[in-house]
């Protein structure tokens, strides 16, 4: 209500403005200063995206999402897929240190490996977006998940879920070498800590492998029938967890968290059947768009490549039996690439 | 004087013995009826895969693009009735490019004379190659709508028996049935024991060599689809992950020699449950990812050491050379 009077007040206002103005704008259109040194800020520049590897849906949608956002301005693509290669990814970004491309956006494998050539590449003068996995190098911008906020948000649903019940839970981690696989556990660490009560009888790596979190889950549930609930790293993988949930005919039993990128085969869909009972999303389509946002702020201010530093965690969307069938709460990869 | 003698099989029994018996005094919960379910049921596409191999390795070959085989002909079911095609005609068409691919192989190996290994580590790159750039839309194919019932090859139970353990039995039983029964069967092991004096006796080998080619990459679509139906999806990113490995361990540690000519299926069983109870004991255990690995490897080398100790090198695997 409050708000709707303010807009009003507004309105009013620069209908106000607008008829003493009007006159003087009739006979000639002003020019907007800024818009024409955006527009040569961007033309011609290039942007390199080194995901971990192309083919799955979070790297394939910030690809359609960035070339969406960009192209238009003449901004030019370029994609180099290591494709899980860690050591080709390390090439791919050496070469393009002496390439020189305006922008890298850079998806690390791991803390570690491109660090220092990260900030090799912003002292040449190019502007490093990392995106969902950091390195322990601090560049321009960080767009992506917070996987400690994932593994807390996570483990407080099924620590809640279980209670009155055994308190037993599983933790089906990731690949060991994968930091968002660490930060996540951290994540859960930091809630169990609060809760003494609650017992892992399980917590082990699947290798984002869903026939193993499936073997996994299998002999867990045999051995802990009263289990209450699953703290799952990636849904991807975790579509093994359900399905041994599923067999064992614990759905709605045990309560099986787990996140993801939102799309809506591998996560609304599964909430909606029951496999999963909370995803959270780190929502792809807002991630592209704040990283091509980004890009667009760096070319256009002017600073230097490494003289500014700040993050953009992604804010979370706990997809749950209630937003499942929202068209909002999901995004289909092929909308996205149209 | 009798000299005790243990061949390779022998000795790996006996270690699976000796761990099932620890496991099932020591760790409780081991020994139940649903958990040995359980153990079956997570090495049985494992066990089919092993299956496969061994066909080929018996013949003296290997075949390195299983996984491939595995990954894209299943996946493609499910991306095309994702796009809306009919099952049948996805089923078909998968099969077709199976048998396709299988024969590529056997072509390059029995009438080019490309040794295996070489050929079928490019064929299966190849393979999945294709998969991934013309093929599947993503590296995780979903289930969708139209797959509906098809799940069941790989979930719930028959007569109380989970479905993935009683497709590794038909599939032991057809392959037993091939390696023993027919006279293909025997023409493979003729071939692995001897590939000269099998053509000289008017063995028909190229055409048998292809042959095992494409039935073991029949077999291995099989258990790609038992797998994608047993998780709901098929991750094709598996054919980067080092599972060849296991299933050249399980043919090797139950005793099907590389140098051909021997072994069978009762060797992919046993070594499949030496492989089951070592995982299944240690995720009850919830030992860490890296102690799993450290366990696995200390067992398969204690089984190869004791192996080339019982039965040392001879003149004729000196002729013929290992892997």
């Amino acid at each position: 209500m409050k708000y709707a009077v303010r807009t009003a007040k507004v309105i009013a206002a620069a209908l106000g403005l607008a008829a003493i103005a009007a006159p003087a704008l009739a006979q000639q259109g002003l020019d907007e200063p800024f818009q024409k040194p955006f527009k040569e800020s961007l033309a011609g520049k290039t942007v390199a995206y080194v995901p971990v590897a192309m083919n799955f849906d979070l790297t394939e949608g910030w690809y359609a999402g960035l070339k969406k956002e960009l192209e238009p301005y003449g901004v030019k693509f370029e994609i180099r897929d290591p494709n899980w290669n860690t050591n080709a990814g390390a090439q791919a970004v050496t070469s393009l240190i002496s390439e020189k491309p305006a922008v890298m956006v850079i998806h690390n494998p791991d803390v570690q490996t491109y660090a220092k050539l990260l900030q090799r590449a912003e002292n040449e003068g190019i502007y490093v977006i990392q995106i969902n996995m950091g390195s322990a190098y601090r560049s321009s911008a960080f767009v992506g998940a917070n996987w400690i906020e994932i593994g807390e948000k996570d483990t407080d649903a099924v620590v809640k879920a279980c209670q009155g019940k055994s308190n037993k839970i599983a933790i089906v981690q990731g690949a060991l070498s994968a930091a968002a696989s660490a930060y996540t556990l951290k994540g859960v660490e930091n809630v169990l800590a609060k809760h003494p009560e609650i017992k892992v009888v399980s917590s082990q790596a699947a290798d984002w492998d869903a026939a193993k979190a499936k073997a996994i889950t299998q002999t867990v549930l045999k051995q802990n029938p009263d289990l209450c609930g699953i703290v799952g790293f990636w849904d991807g993988m975790d579509i093994g967890t359900a399905a041994a949930v599923k067999e064992a005919g614990l759905t709605g039993k045990v309560f099986v968290a787990t996140s993801g990128g939102g799309e809506r085969k591998g996560a609304c869909e599964l909430v909606k059947s029951g496999a999963f009972d909370l995803n959270l999303s780190y929502d792809v389509p807002t991630q592209a768009a704040q990283m091509a946002g980004t890009i667009k702020w760096l070319l256009s201010s002017g600073a230097k490549a490494g003289s500014i530093k700040g993050s953009e965690y992604t804010t979370l969307i706990p997809i749950t039996k209630e937003n499942a069938d929202s068209q909002t709460s999901c995004w289909n990869l092929s909308d996205l690439k149209k | 004087m009798k000299r005790l003698r243990f061949n390779q099989q022998e000795i790996v029994f006996a270690v699976f013995a000796v761990l099932f018996l620890a496991f099932s005094i020591f760790l409780r919960g081991f020994l139940t009826p649903e958990n040995m379910l359980t153990l079956l049921q997570n090495v049985a596409v494992l066990g089919i895969l092993g299956l496969a191999m061994a066909i080929v390795v018996i013949g003296r070959g290997i075949d390195i693009s299983l996984i491939a085989a595995l990954a894209v002909p299943p996946g493609l079911v499910l991306q095309m009735v994702q796009n809306g095609h009919s099952l049948p005609a996805s089923l078909f068409t998968a099969v077709l490019l199976t048998i396709a691919f299988g024969l590529v192989n056997g072509w390059l190996i029995a009438y080019a004379e490309v040794p295996s290994l070489f050929a079928t580590l490019a064929t299966g790159l190849l393979l999945a190659g294709l998969g991934q750039a013309a093929l599947f839309q993503l590296d995780v194919v979903q289930w969708s709508d139209g797959m509906k019932g098809f799940e069941r090859l790989g979930q719930g139970t028959i007569l109380g028996i989970p479905t993935s353990i009683v497709m590794f039995a038909i599939a032991c039983i057809v392959v037993a049935f091939l390696l023993r029964q027919t006279r293909w069967g025997a023409y493979i092991y003729a071939i692995g024991d001897n590939p000269y004096a099998a053509r000289v006796t008017g063995i028909p080998s190229r055409p048998i060599i292809v042959l095992q080619y494409v039935v073991a990459a029949l077999i291995g679509c099989f258990a790609g689809l038992v797998m994608a139906a047993s998780v709901n999806s098929m991750p094709t990113r598996i054919f980067n992950s080092t599972l060849i490995y296991d299933v050249i361990l399980v043919v090797v540690l139950g005793g099907i020699g590389l140098s051909g000519g021997r072994g069978g299926v009762l060797n992919v069983i046993i070594g499949t449950l030496l492989i089951g109870t070592m995982l299944n004991g240690m995720t009850i255990m919830d030992i860490s990812y890296a102690g799993q690995n450290l366990v696995k490897g200390v067992v398969l080398l204690l089984a190869v050491i004791t192996d080339s100790f019982l039965n040392p090198r001879n003149e004729e695997t000196a002729q013929q050379g290992d892997i």
